[in-house]
């Protein structure tokens, strides 16, 4: 181990700063108890893909998770602020059912991903970081992506009191491993924070939440959406396994990418792990957690479609944001990284 | 994890994927070299195309052109890993 060891999660962040006024009246609420009831309404007509909803939606979805510094936890469950976060919500998932593809089965959805383009895939950016990817698009991918990977599988482990039996059993396996199968060191959020300071970043909790664009932020949400509602079991399965197929390869082509660009050893171990982990999780989460679900509970066939295909169309709107801004030598984020130090003379860590 | 003398060691075969075996497990190559995986399932390469045998690492998955030929895969580019 070359990095001392990191632990993100003994930070809270401050509140992000607001977009527009639904993102300016949660903030206001959290700070200085203003009321949101006049905002629930303007929800309605807000782009739900734009970074006003999105950031308003990410801060109070992150009350469930780690909060924010100068608010107090017990505003989880304000009232006020799930009424407008179901407003909210509403807007975000009306959307993504009238913008997905229809009608799959959950099977044929699934069997669209498990196929592996032969050569270049333009529209990947997985494919892009690998040949032409440059280590300041890979420290702006890491950092977007710090948004859910220093809370790796947290969103998901909400859907174990839902599920039973062998859905339950093999979900709860996968999830095991994520969390580093009785090891905190190998907890794939510490591993992530490990990559993170290879690269240079900051790697408190929560810290890039400012930088990220709104198709950054949707992928974030949409766990949180799927997995804190009973109602959506199907869709956080779907969504889970489609994120579990799409893994393997993908981070066999990061690992690649951190090589040539000479990123350190820990960066590269983060997707050596996921290249291995997920060909066994894709496996597990197809046959059993998707397939005992379905068993259990057929009628969830449609959802665990929409779960495959809503992550999908978030992750192809995230990927096109990144290629257009990265291919005319642009930062995709909202606020530019600070330039990477200078690597530091190794100091031996006593652990 | 809840393995004991008692508890047959499940195996399951997929003809178009890795054998899954439970964990942990150790593989002994041709010349003798072992490979051990403490996973709680073990995914191990049957196909010989994998970059991290003996464990699968999915490339036995069919090939199709970015952006055409299979019907649904169109509007499917491969995504980035997020798990």
């Amino acid at each position: 181990m070359t990095a001392p060891v990191v632990e993100s999660r003994l930070y809270s962040p401050g509140l992000p700063a607001p977009r527009g006024e639904l993102s300016r009246g949660v903030a206001a609420a959290l700070l200085r108890d203003e009321s949101v009831a006049a905002l629930a309404r303007r929800a309605a007509s807000a782009d739900p893909y734009g970074e006003d909803l999105q950031l308003a939606l990410y801060v109070l979805y992150e009350l469930h998770y780690q909060g924010f510094r100068g608010v107090p936890d017990e505003r989880e469950w304000d009232p006020g602020l799930l009424a407008l976060r179901q407003a909210l919500e509403q807007r975000f998932l009306n959307a993504l059912r009238a913008d997905v593809p229809p009608g799959a089965s959950a099977e044929q959805a699934l069997a669209a991903l498990l196929v592996e383009p032969v050569g270049h895939d333009e529209a990947s950016v997985s494919h892009h970081l690998q040949r032409d990817g440059e280590l300041w698009q890979l420290r702006e991918y890491a950092a977007l992506r710090s948004l859910y990977h220093l809370k790796e599988a947290d969103p998901h482990a909400w859907v174990i009191p839902r599920l039973h039996g062998r859905a339950k059993a093999a979900m709860v396996a996968i999830e095991f491993d994520e969390f580093g199968a009785g090891r905190a060191e190998e907890i794939h959020a510490r591993l992530f924070a490990d990559l993170m300071a290879d690269l240079g970043l900051e790697t408190a909790y929560g810290h890039y939440a400012d930088a990220a664009p709104a198709e950054a932020l949707a992928p974030v949400n949409l766990m949180s959406l799927f997995g804190l509602h009973r109602a959506l079991r199907g869709a956080l399965v779907g969504h889970f396994a489609s994120v579990e197929v799409t893994s393997s390869p993908g981070s066999r082509r990061l690992a690649a990418a951190l090589r040539r660009t000479g990123a350190g050893p820990a960066a590269q171990r983060f997707y050596d792990e996921h290249v291995e982990a997920d060909a066994v999780h894709e496996q597990v989460v197809r046959r059993d957690v998707v397939g005992g679900l379905l068993d259990a509970e057929p009628a969830l066939d449609a959802d665990v479609a929409f779960g495959v295909e809503a992550t999908g169309f978030l992750e192809d709107r995230l990927a096109a944001r990144l290629l257009a801004a990265w291919r005319q030598g642009r930062s995709a984020l909202r606020e530019p990284l600070h330039p990477q130090p200078p690597p530091q003379p190794s100091t031996p860590v006593a652990s | 994890m809840p393995d004991s003398a008692e508890r047959p060691r499940r195996v399951t075969v997929d003809p178009d994927g890795p054998l899954l075996v439970e964990g942990p497990v150790e593989v002994v190559g041709d010349d003798g070299t072992v490979f051990t995986s403490r996973r709680f399932t073990v995914a191990i390469c049957t196909c010989r195309r994998s970059r991290t045998y003996p464990w699968c690492d999915t490339s036995h998955r069919r090939r199709v052109k970015p952006g055409g030929g299979q019907a649904r895969t169109t509007d499917s580019p491969e995504r980035d890993p997020a798990s």
